[in-house]
């Protein structure tokens, strides 16, 4: 099959940008979409033009390195998948395909489809964590866990910090990537002691990388490719009030 | 050269014990005028970081990719091994221990080995304590699965994300020290050459694959932790950017290199579709437990498989090896998968897959039980190849996966170069020929959780190093190669894409260095490999300018690594003339077409000496010797 590619090609961030038509001819429907992109890619540099840049690297949908809107759906129509997991099978002969960046204030534009998502390992380095050097940990079996509770706490963690929800929020709020990391977390008895710092830190980071705030939209549950639920943000924002109403505030303070 | 390996004598049970109390120490305080450089920020070089920051050290750690939580180690599925016994079922170090020597097929070190299993305890406690959310039983205990090679209930898991998981943990606790302001951290950041003064790894030359800038780091001490080199045949179940350049621009700088052919072909991978194909994607061992494979009796049979009536039907590894049926280690698994479609009897379009058919077990317990059991797996089959296993079987066939080999190193993890250390699978240590299932996690959080904080101090305490800067002839130098070879891939105006180079090159490797190996398919890629390096050389293609974000240019230096590397793989397959796990040569295998070891020539580790490209290197032997677990025939009749 044939598809018409309109895709988004900017130099850097100082450039100003265009979109640029480009037909793939001769899809192969078991073609991943990151292939048929691997394809034109291919023909650019054969008609030395340069090829587009997008991120990818494992392929297998876990690392959250790949990722564009498509048609204006981040990873595109499929849900729960990620875009190198997404088959062309699934589009059809003739399809018009508009392909634009992750687009947010907080990701600034490095090149074509390719955005700088670093503000997501501030908001983790800011309180995304349990405090525990190697070496000081107990037996394993020391501390219990419920299965429900860790099992909640895996649905979170699945998170691959791919900016998916970022990107469809009409704020470009990160609350769905920090409340996955502070529900996984939270949920387990080790995560107890820096609950209410944890959410207080992430919280004054994601301020200050300027990502918007949740107004309960529910855009970045739909397009989140490992289905991370919207309940992790009310999660996220009782351990926020918990922390505010009792004082725990020092992440915040110091 | 001689090789020292420096491994403890005596007891086997305290040798990590007694070499760490022998190893010198660093006050604490002296700790932050010293300055670590870490390469790689999966679960190896991401730990090694973490741990050496939260020690005092100054730490300078760098990656490829956009961020160090996405390192490769975060696609692996199935789980890792330890020791903890929590079952009651006859588990312990010494068995973990036994095991994995077995496994590997008796070419790995018995004291790596037995300070691996022995340090598998506290990696669990640690990830533990992170905040890993390990299965668990009802009662909150720690759950168990088992996995292929052994006879225990050991592996720990987090559904099929285990190395997502264990990642996210190292991340976390990096991520911790890099707000602490511990470690300084470059990610886009690609190592491109190593910098030695004196002898001594002192820092290493970067590329800013944002900006282009080359940049020179310095350190009293150097390691990489930058993974296998599985992509060299193209495709492979490893990450698109997953490369060896680290690790052999280390080699030409004096590294050996340990057992380039020990490579690992994982036999459960989804099928190639076409010429387009960019990578495999791996399905986990675990479905073997339940899955029968299968391909049909005849040649050419274009039946589809609902109509291949029982009788019809060769279940070869059933009836091969009777005792382990479907469950057979994965370098046998895939061996006999080879065989078969080399008969003609593969199936698919492409007549280069074997049948896992799950008929019987849903029959057998029903379709609700293999959801449970294997739901997301066989959700992710259906995405890919666009079929239904539940209503026929998967296709499948083996892809090259991880590599045993690797830079030569110490017990210290130290390589030939003093002050240049390989952790993970970047070095070539304690897998032997051939890794179980669970223990590639196992190793890159032993390493760098445990093993390379402890035996690091050493070398800073007892080394006396002169400060360098980038004035220094050896950095200029350095810089200047750095600088030429990209200068000479964007100038060289030829006509043909990096990666139509890359993947004529991994088709020739899976082709005469794969699955199966032969003395004259490996000499006949031995004499094919210098002319294609010379053909890249003057027909590479590459657009773009080395000031800015440039894909094709990086991939260009990947490749042109893997072309050396190669030719280094062949003549190690090639001078080892013996079959042992990942390594079967075809001319020595028993009367049952099994691996034939010959212990007798060949119970050594092979460590290669650069010397020049186009150039044969030296080849260096280190003994080994077993104490403890004495070499037999692995069997699974």
């Amino acid at each position: 099959m044939k598809i018409i590619l309109h895709i988004w090609r900017q130099r850097n961030a100082n450039d100003k940008g265009r979109m640029a038509r480009y037909e793939v001819p001769n899809v192969n429907e078991h073609m991943s979409f990151l292939e048929m992109l691997d394809v034109l890619n291919e023909d650019l540099i054969a008609r030395d033009e340069e090829p587009v840049a997008f991120d990818h690297d494992c392929r297998e949908g876990i690392c959250g390195m790949c990722g564009c809107m498509v048609n204006g759906v981040a990873h595109g129509p499929k849900p729960g998948t990620t875009l190198c997991q997404l088959h062309m099978r699934f589009f059809k002969d003739g399809d018009q395909l508009y392909l634009e960046p992750w687009r947010a204030l907080a990701f600034p534009l490095v090149k074509d489809l390719v955005v700088d998502r670093s503000a997501f390992d501030r908001l983790i380095a800011a309180g995304g964590y349990i405090s525990v050097a190697t070496g000081s940990a107990s037996d394993g079996n020391a501390i219990l866990v419920p299965k429900e509770d860790a099992d909640r706490s895996m649905d979170a963690a699945a998170c691959i910090g791919c900016g998916a929800c970022v990107a469809m929020c009409p704020n470009a709020s990160a609350s769905l990537f920090m409340a996955a990391k502070i529900s996984h977390l939270g949920l387990l008895p080790q995560g107890q002691p820096e609950r209410a710092t944890r959410a207080v830190a992430m919280v004054a980071q994601a301020n200050h990388e300027l990502f918007g705030a949740c107004t309960n939209v529910g855009e970045c549950e739909a397009v989140c490719p490992k289905e991370i639920k919207l309940e992790v943000i009310a999660r996220m924002n009782r351990d926020f009030l918990t922390a505010k109403l009792t004082g725990r505030t020092a992440a915040e303070e110091a | 050269m001689e090789l020292d390996s420096k491994c403890p004598t005596g007891p086997i049970e305290t040798r990590w014990d007694r070499h760490k109390f022998g190893l010198k120490l660093v006050n604490p305080a002296n700790k932050r005028k010293y300055t670590i450089l870490v390469v790689g920020t999966g679960l190896a070089g991401g730990s090694a970081a973490a741990s050496l920051a939260e020690l005092g050290y100054n730490v300078k750690c760098f990656c490829f990719q956009d961020s160090p939580r996405r390192a490769h180690s975060i696609a692996a599925q199935g789980g890792i091994n330890a020791a903890k016994n929590y079952h009651n079922d006859g588990d312990s170090v010494y068995r973990l221990f036994y095991d994995t020597v077995k496994g590997g097929d008796f070419r790995a070190r018995e004291s790596n080995v037995y300070r691996l299993a022995d340090i598998s305890l506290d990696i669990i406690d640690q990830c533990v304590a992170q905040g890993v959310p390990f299965a668990r039983e009802y009662s909150g205990y720690l759950d168990n699965r088992s996995f292929g090679g052994a006879q225990v209930s050991r592996t720990f898991y987090a559904r099929g994300q285990t190395g997502q998981q264990l990642l996210l943990g190292a991340y976390q606790a990096l991520e911790r020290q890099i707000g602490l302001g511990t470690v300084s951290m470059f990610p886009r950041t690609e190592m491109l050459d190593l910098i030695v003064i004196d002898g001594h790894a002192r820092g290493i030359v970067t590329r800013n694959l944002l900006t282009g800038k080359i940049e020179s780091h310095f350190g009293d001490a150097v390691v990489l932790g930058t993974g296998g080199y599985g992509n060299v045949y193209y495709l492979s179940t490893n990450a698109k950017g997953s490369n060896a350049t680290a690790i052999w621009r280390a080699h030409k700088r004096g590294a050996l290199f340990g057992n380039p052919c020990f490579t690992q072909i994982h036999p459960t991978c989804i099928p190639v579709s076409g010429e387009y194909q960019s990578k495999l994607t791996l399905m986990s061992e675990s479905l073997r437990n339940d899955g029968r494979v299968w391909v049909p009796l005849k040649k050419d049979d274009t039946r589809p498989a609902s109509q291949i009536p029982e009788a019809e039907r060769d279940y070869y590894l059933e009836r091969r090896y009777p005792s382990f049926g479907n469950l057979v280690p994965r370098d046998v698994a895939s061996r006999n998968a080879k065989m078969v479609c080399d008969e003609g009897r593969g199936v698919g379009e492409t007549k280069l897959a074997v049948y896992l058919d799950f008929r019987d077990a849903i029959g057998r317990l029903g379709t609700h039980v293999i959801k449970e059991r294997y739901g997301n797996l066989f959700d992710m089959y259906e995405r890919i190849a666009g079929e239904d296993p539940y209503r026929q079987p998967m296709r499948i066939y083996p892809a090259i996966h991880y590599t045993m080999g690797g830079l030569w190193v110490d017990y210290n993890l130290m390589t030939t170069i003093p002050g240049l250390y390989a952790i993970g699978e970047a070095n070539f240590s304690d897998h032997g020929a051939n890794r179980l299932g669970a223990s590639a996690l196992m190793q890159g959080l032993a390493d760098g959780y445990f093993v390379l904080p402890n035996t690091i101090n050493d070398y800073v305490a007892s080394t006396k190093l002169d400060k360098v800067d980038s004035t220094h002839a050896a950095v200029r130098d350095a810089e200047a190669q750095v600088t030429g070879t990209t200068a000479k891939l964007l100038n060289n105006k030829g006509t043909r894409s990096v990666d139509s180079f890359h993947r004529e090159l991994g088709k020739l490797m899976w082709d005469y260095c794969g699955m199966s190996r032969n003395a004259e398919g490996l000499k006949l890629a031995l004499s094919k490999i210098p002319g294609l390096r010379e053909q890249y050389w003057r027909e590479v293609k590459v657009l773009g300018s080395g000031d800015e974000l440039n894909q094709s240019l990086e991939k260009a230096g990947r490749v042109r690594d893997f072309f050396e590397l190669a030719e280094l793989m062949c003549l190690d397959a090639l001078e080892r003339n013996e079959s042992c796990g990942g390594h079967f040569r075809e001319e020595y295998q028993t009367p049952e077409g099994e691996a034939a070891r010959d212990d007798e020539h060949y119970s050594y580790a092979a460590a290669w000496e650069f010397r020049g490209v186009g150039n044969r290197p030296d080849l260096h032997k280190e003994a080994l010797n077993f104490e403890y677990v004495h070499p037999a025939q692995r069997s699974y009749k």
